[in-house]
């Protein structure tokens, strides 16, 4: 069975949820099974921010993604040392290495480094980090096509904020492009 | 038409609108408040009213005044929340008034957590409030079937004349999935005309009452009411079952949980395991009728909740001793993994061995 689940985690501002809602929102337009679950409790008072989002092609019996993570963008450091144990062997791993310092502890999992939080103020607005995160993640999973996320922003940003696509697709570019680099070295 | 993606509590509040409902009275609480919130920005442009009380307690009787006018009204709130509004359902049985009440489940008891939870099985199918009095209990699954739920439970208020519940947890509540919004042909319902609309000097006054001083007209009232809740019994019952034909055991969970067991189910099964899932759609009335179903193979029933063990009694009570029943679960705002269902079900049937 095809299945991507995927945890997505860091502190409230990164864009989290956003990440993980377009993710989902790609994945039905591609008429696959998805499902979007985000924290809501306590922690998330305490500023930090996660959620897990499930693409398949069969239909999704439980959303809880705990323990059985094909793949996890990390964006701070708490969230690294709470969800890398939920990886399977063999899984994905992206770190936003702007803000992380450390290295994943685990040696059966393929890890991704990238600078997200740099190239985000590079393209001089911080808050497209999240879009650099999404590209690298969609270079190295091939979860859902860059296109149906670019759709689902469009909708998300509406005539208003329509402005906003271009640097939101220079991120996701960015991202992918650095994932590339990060694949073909290793 | 397309599918949308939309969160659990505001699929409710639109599935609502579209059902008919256009009064909306509430009081914020987590895991719920996208509910009311979705309310208050939609039912003003269908020409509906929504309106934040100053408690639970006020909403509910605001639900009492509405439905008494005939209208299609709904209230939502979280376990704590819904402990307050017993009073007000209870009166609503007792005038015999259709709403729809919805249960984003937290954990208890007392204001608890605001973790998903299903620790108000009993609050929702032995009543809170005083009295003989049942309510109609769906516990939908997914999104989608919130959607379903919500027109179906304004059409069985309506039909029936009670209000009825819609349970979920802080996982459907807050999670998204794809929706579809069908309009279905709403049952033939009959006109409400008992309701206070004005006599306009044409008819004698309706009235909304639970109060009936002489015992004997409410010993009436009360062999009505279960004459009532009996034909309900008889024909409200859903249930789906999964695997039951082989199965060695079967699973009994509802809500949240019954996607998980169904995980667990799957993973066992995968191994060569006879595992079956039964999921009550109906709390009350209990689906005894899918019970029935059972496969003779099958001799241990494991009831798995987001609680310490409710729904149990009533698994005990339609079982009627012909199965070992086993419980796991957690509490508290814990939601169980897959893999604590599994150790069980491994656990109960390598012992059995």
């Amino acid at each position: 069975m095809n299945s991507e689940r995927t945890i997505l985690a860091g502190f409230g501002g990164q864009g989290v949820m956003l990440m993980g809602q377009l993710l989902t929102q790609a994945g039905m337009f591609e008429g696959k099974e998805v499902s979007f679950l985000p924290s809501y409790g306590p922690e998330m008072r305490g500023g930090t921010a996660n959620c897990g989002v499930i693409i398949q092609t069969e239909p999704i019996s439980s959303p809880v993604v705990e323990g059985n993570a094909t793949s996890e963008i990390i964006m701070n450091l708490p969230s690294l040392l709470k969800f890398e144990k939920d990886l399977i062997p063999g899984g994905k791993l992206l770190i936003n290495s702007s803000l992380i310092e450390r290295k994943a502890s685990r040696s059966d999992i393929e890890v991704y480094y990238i600078p997200s939080s740099d190239i985000a103020n590079e393209l001089g607005n911080t808050r497209v980090s999240n879009m650099v995160m999404l590209g690298a993640f969609i270079e190295v999973t091939g979860a859902v096509d860059s296109e149906n996320v670019f759709h689902a922003l469009e909708e998300r940003l509406g005539e208003e904020k329509a402005h906003l696509m271009e640097i939101n697709r220079d991120a996701f570019e960015r991202g992918m492009e650095c994932a590339r680099k990060q694949r073909t070295n290793g | 038409m397309a599918k949308i993606l939309m969160k659990g509590n505001e699929a409710v509040g639109e599935a609502a609108i579209r059902a008919g409902c256009r009064f909306f009275f509430g009081y914020p609480i987590t895991p719920q408040s996208e509910l009311p919130e979705y309310m208050s920005l939609h039912l003003p442009k269908v020409g509906g009213v929504y309106l934040q009380a100053e408690s639970e307690i006020a909403a509910i009787n605001m639900v009492y005044g509405a439905a008494g006018c005939g209208a299609r009204v709904m209230t939502g709130s979280s376990s704590p929340g819904i402990a307050l509004k017993q009073e007000g359902i209870s009166y609503m049985a007792g005038a015999e008034l259709p709403c729809v009440i919805v249960n984003m489940m937290r954990g208890g008891p007392g204001l608890g957590s605001i973790q998903p939870a299903q620790s108000d099985y009993f609050q929702s199918t032995r009543g809170g409030g005083d009295g003989d009095y049942r309510l109609l209990v769906y516990a939908p699954a997914s999104v989608q079937e919130m959607v379903d739920y919500v027109q179906i439970a304004f059409d069985k208020a309506d039909k029936y004349r009670n209000p009825v519940l819609v349970v979920g947890d802080g996982v459907i509540g807050q999670m998204m999935e794809p929706v579809e919004f069908v309009s279905k042909p709403a049952e033939n319902l009959p006109e409400k005309d008992w309701a206070t609309t004005g006599t306009g000097g044409k008819r004698e006054p309706n009235i909304i009452n639970s109060l009936y001083l002489d015992a004997e007209k409410l010993e009436r009232h009360n062999i009505h009411l279960s004459k009532k809740y009996s034909y309900m019994q008889e024909n409200e019952q859903r249930w789906e079952a999964t695997g039951l034909e082989g199965a060695e055991l079967v699973i009994v969970a509802y809500g949240t949980t019954a996607r998980i067991a169904r995980s667990a189910m799957d993973n066992l099964n995968k191994k060569g395991w006879k595992i079956g899932l039964l999921r009550p759609i109906t709390l009350w009335p209990f689906p005894e009728k899918g019970f029935q179903l059972l496969d003779e193979t099958t001799k241990h029933l494991l009831v798995v909740e987001m609680s310490m063990g409710q729904m149990i009694d009533d698994v005990r009570i339609v079982n009627e001793g012909k199965r070992k029943i086993h419980f796991t679960g957690r509490s508290g705002g814990v939601i169980p993994s897959t893999s604590l269902i599994e150790e069980k079900i491994l656990e109960i049937l390598e012992r059995s061995e």
